[in-house]
């Protein structure tokens, strides 16, 4: 029989970053039974947030590296528990104060984007060469939109081609705009949610003084990881700027009537809702509008959709590690997609293309079944 | 004025005021005060010890004024005033200093202390020296009573009254009294038929000689003040002469127009012209215009050509009288939570998936199913999950417990193991089972072989992953005592869903002036010792609507609206408080400002005289007008200038 005796340091650190309402939880096991982890493997999302709140957290299992920041389970607690941020700050703790192991993928990743300002471990000066022969401009005071594409599809050799389309389209269509001087960071997203906050406000730093010296109004991302963290985390360090989602401004540019789609795309789609984009942000419905835009494409949904939604499994720091075969929401994605006799899964997040990519060539299904992010689907339409 | 003979008593309220504040001090102070005769000290003045030490000096000093310095006058100015009363000398000769709450209780013990509590003294004995005797006057008031919905509460409340021969008006909107108690089937913890003993008393209300009956009717205006009411009643027609109906019920027979109904929560079809249940008082049908072909289509009227008493009558208009009364109980009840806007949980999408009151209607004899607990193919269920806390217990629905749903959920456990052999999960967060003989209960129903799982229900599906799951509905949930997920595969889902303030509480609320609690329900005046007062006096709630609960709740708090109403009915007349304001018409411009800011509506312009006026019965003494008459027209009772500027004197001086 144990004692009870709550390590009292991490209790409180958990509680001041996991925020008061965990004190709230009636341990009703919703979490838990919501939880995407729960369809390949047991993953007591519960049992974490009772450990948290006695100060009785095992730091050094592996569990503390689960959760894939979906949102499914704050999205419908009773009682308003931040779990997320539950599981974050038990990260943090872990990160900074030595509680625990950080998973040798991760530190790798962490000490990337430290040192050169992405996971990928690339060169700096090389984020905006994907853009080389497509005369982009660079961004400075007086530019109107500042596209920003994220790390991976920068520097991706697949991923690139999303960040190629959508600087085609906004080219095609005269659109001021720029990519912002290659001293710029990584935005920090996953690696906040995945403990490293040091780094992250480092991050947010570099990029907040970069962005406000050359004047950013108006920024444009490709990746919903971006989006949250410039929309909800960027503005109380100071950062300041408007943030569209690539997705809702080519919905805008659609709905006043500035781009016209007129190639056909005779492709059954099936859209794929990114955790960050509808569950964290409410958008669910401007990117069903813009694929419904495009003319000859048929537009399905996942039997969870929207809301309910099933993550690809690429966030909270996922992303860069490793998760076994058998246990990958994005395998049962493309089941479903197959199941409903899809062509393309469209995707609007740099991690579920990387996620999809790798899981319809693991299943076999590269001859049937394409990913396309839905930016590239505008880009053969127009 | 006579010549003010103050006395003064400084209170040490144990070592309350007396540790931290010299309370001998103060009292020798105050006898250097003008117009003082007397200044003592005593540990507890409101004792009947010390009362009688005010109650002799007024007798044998001729004291004609009395100050008392203790506590906060919200604890013990009644007292006072009552000792000041029982010695002949009028209540509001009568002033407290606050040397507790507002001095000994806030500070360290100092000099500075015993000195701010000289200061209240003086203003106190300054401002009592300007008191006038005030009269309170009482006002009489109708001796009948309007109680608002018809299901056991109101039936209760109106019972309780009548019985003691005091005329009730029982007014209920839809065709028939009863309310949800009517569509349940047995109850807990006795397992008592919910008919059975709910319809002698719908008909003993009937039959009562002072109970007037208003079905399908609303109220619809309401006018007065506490005593006073006066009320507007709307009788929707019923298109059936209730003189000549003899409830034969031939039209609803021969009535080809069906709708769904309300009484059966939807799960079964009624007639047009219809009785919601076969044991409705009054037992006459009523002609639901929105699906009846002659009011659609001007075509039809079988229901005419069959009744043979000639009753029914498509003429008949609506019907709008007033009633005088002096109470209002409100008890109309609940509703419940729409759980398809859970979509999680299948309701609306699944056919087997039900809600507690449909289950209720299923079980029950007078039901659609005859009593029989059949899935929607008309099979029996082999298997059952009653989930908790649909829509309750959920910041994200209600953050309410809804009190009654785990108790009717082991009665449901209990019904289906009686009726069928399926075998019966529930899927609950916390057992709550508090009332009398709940435990017991409990107990009863465990020994029946009941599965208890502990955790919220995640998802319903009926997307099979085995064999043994085609064909059923599969909950997925953590049985958080086990701590692993469950996938629990069965024929048919209850979903306990919330009880949820009416639908029109909004409305309702306006019309009587209620308050709403943060929950939605009406608001009480005090949630623990005054549940069935409301912040109106006169208005007073029982039942659900101002809270979910049990049936023997109910009855509890409609007994008690009715013992309320009971005791200003013998009283016979109400007490107004001699602390309201009044208006010289002589110098009052006609400006209105003051109607406006009346926070009780208790002001009245009269147009032909061009001056506002007061209504003493409704005024509460706010002061609100006193302060923002621009032409210094307004005298408050008891809070009049010249008091007021003479305490601040005595603070400042």
């Amino acid at each position: 029989m144990e004692v009870l005796s709550p390590y009292k340091e991490a209790r409180d650190l958990v509680i001041e970053t996991g925020g008061e309402p965990l004190k709230l939880c009636y341990q009703c096991g919703l979490c838990t039974g919501i939880c995407p982890w729960n369809l390949v493997r047991s993953f007591v999302v519960r049992r974490i947030m009772h450990e948290a709140q006695l100060g009785a957290t095992n730091f050094g299992s592996e569990d503390v590296w689960t959760c894939v920041t979906c949102r499914a389970c704050v999205q419908r607690c009773p009682r308003g528990v931040e779990i997320i941020d539950v599981m974050r700050a038990i990260r943090r703790a872990v990160a900074s104060l030595g509680l625990g192991v950080v998973p040798d993928a991760l530190r790798i990743s962490a000490k990337n984007i430290a040192g050169v300002g992405n996971p990928l471990g690339e060169a700096p000066e090389k984020r905006n060469d994907w853009a080389k022969d497509l005369k982009v401009k660079k961004f400075t005071s007086g530019t109107k939109i500042l596209y920003f594409p994220c790390c991976v599809p920068s520097y991706d050799p697949d991923v690139k081609t999303v960040a190629r389309a959508t600087a085609t389209i906004l080219s095609k269509l005269g659109i001021d705009y720029g990519l912002i001087d290659t001293q710029t960071k990584c935005c920090g997203e996953s690696i906040r949610k995945a403990g490293h906050e040091d780094i992250f406000q480092s991050l947010a730093q570099n990029n907040i003084n970069l962005f406000t010296s050359n004047d950013v109004k108006t920024v444009v991302v490709s990746s919903p990881h971006c989006y949250h963290t410039f929309k909800n985390e960027y503005p109380e360090l100071g950062g300041k700027f408007e943030v569209m989602h690539a997705t809702q401004y080519l919905a805008s540019l659609i709905e006043n009537g500035k781009l016209k789609l007129s190639k056909d795309v005779k492709k059954k789609v099936i859209y794929s809702d990114p955790c960050y984009l509808g569950r964290h942000n409410s958008i669910y419905d401007e990117p069903r509008k813009v694929l419904q835009s495009i003319p000859g494409l048929e537009l399905i949904e996942f039997p969870d959709a929207r809301e309910e939604g099933l993550c690809c499994g690429g966030g909270g720091g996922r992303i860069w590690m490793d998760t076994p075969k058998g246990e990958r929401f994005s395998d049962i994605r493309v089941e479903q997609a197959v199941r409903k006799g899809a062509d393309i899964i469209a995707v609007a997040c740099p991690y579920c293309f990387l996620n999809y990519r790798d899981s319809v060539l693991s299943m076999g299904k590269a001859e049937t079944l394409q990913v396309k992010d839905v930016a590239e689907l505008v880009a053969q339409a127009v | 004025m006579e010549e003010p003979r103050i006395g003064v008593y400084v209170c040490h309220c144990g070592t309350n005021i007396a540790g931290t504040v010299n309370v001998e001090e103060v009292a020798k102070y105050a006898e250097t005060l003008p117009h003082v005769v007397v200044s003592r000290h005593y540990p507890y003045t409101c004792s009947d010890p010390g009362q009688d030490l005010i109650k002799n000096d007024i007798k044998e000093l001729g004291v004609n004024r009395v100050v008392v310095a203790s506590c906060s006058p919200r604890l013990h100015e009644k007292t006072f005033q009552g000792a000041l009363r029982e010695a002949g000398l009028n209540p509001y000769l009568f002033q407290m200093a606050n040397i507790r709450e507002h001095c000994s209780w806030l500070h360290e013990s100092s000099p500075e202390l015993t000195e701010k509590a000289k200061r209240m003294v003086r203003a106190a004995v300054n401002r009592v020296a300007r008191h006038a005797s005030l009269e309170i006057r009482g006002v009489p008031i109708f001796p009948a009573t309007l109680v608002v919905g018809g299901g056991i509460a109101g039936i209760t409340a109106a019972l309780e009254i009548a019985n003691s021969n005091h005329m009730v008006y029982l007014v209920e909107r839809e065709p028939s009294i009863g309310g949800h108690m009517a569509q349940f089937d047995k109850t807990f913890p006795t397992l008592d038929c919910a008919a059975c003993i709910l319809t002698p008393k719908m008909t003993e209300v009937a039959r009562h000689p002072f109970i007037r009956v208003l079905t399908y009717s609303e109220v619809v205006g309401i006018s007065g003040y506490v005593g006073n009411f006066r009320v507007k009643i709307r009788r929707k027609p019923r298109y059936v002469d209730e003189g000549k109906c003899i409830g034969c019920l031939v039209c609803q027979e021969k009535c080809p127009w069906t709708a769904l109904s309300e009484f059966d929560a939807g799960i079964r079809k009624r007639k047009a012209i219809y009785v919601p249940f076969a044991q409705a008082v009054p037992n006459i049908p009523v002609i639901d215009t929105e699906h009846c072909a002659y009011f659609l289509k001007g075509k039809c009227r079988a229901c005419e050509k069959f009744c043979e008493a000639n009753a029914i009558n498509f003429e008949q208009s609506e019907l709008i009288f007033e009633l005088d009364v002096g109470n209002i109980i409100i008890a109309t009840g609940f509703d419940t939570f729409d759980a398809s806007s859970m979509s999680q949980y299948g309701y609306g999408r699944y056919p087997n998936v039900f809600t507690s009151i449909e289950f209720e209607r299923l079980c029950s004899p007078t039901g659609p199913t005859e009593g029989h607990i059949i899935l929607a193919d008309g099979r029996q269920p082999d298997s059952v999950a009653i989930v908790h806390c649909v829509g309750s217990r959920d910041k994200n629905y209600h953050e309410y417990c809804s009190r009654v749903c785990c108790m009717h959920a082991l009665k449901y456990s209990h019904l289906i193991k009686e009726k069928t052999n399926a075998e019966v999960y529930q899927m609950y967060i916390d057992m709550r089972c508090f009332g009398k003989s709940y435990e017991e209960f409990y107990d009863r129903i465990q020994k029946e072989g009941i599965n208890f799982i502990r955790g919220k229900v995640a998802k319903i599906t009926d997307e099979a992953r085995s064999e043994e799951e085609k064909g059923k509905l599969i909950v997925i949930v953590e049985d958080t005592l086990l701590g692993t997920m469950l996938r629990v595969p069965v024929d048919m889902v209850i979903l306990c869903v919330a009880l949820e303030p009416r639908k029109d509480a909004n409305e309702v609320a306006q019309l009587f002036h209620l308050g709403r609690s943060a929950d939605g329900f009406f608001l009480e005046r005090h949630p623990k010792l005054d549940p069935v007062a409301t912040m109106s006096e006169g208005i007073l709630i029982a039942g659900c609507c101002q809270g979910p609960k049990d049936i023997p709740d109910s009855v509890a708090q409609a007994s008690a609206a009715a013992a309320r109403a009971l005791a200003m009915i013998a009283r016979g007349k109400i007490e107004v408080p001699a602390t309201t304001s009044s208006i010289d018409e002589t110098k009052c411009s006609g400006c209105r400002i003051c109607n406006l800011l009346c926070p009780y509506d208790a002001i009245f312009y009269d147009a032909e005289a061009k001056v506002s006026r007061i209504n003493q019965v409704l005024c509460q003494g706010c002061g609100v007008c006193a302060a923002a008459c621009p032409s210094g027209a307004i005298t408050h009772n008891y809070f009049t200038a010249d008091e007021i500027a003479a305490e601040i004197e005595g603070v400042l001086a």
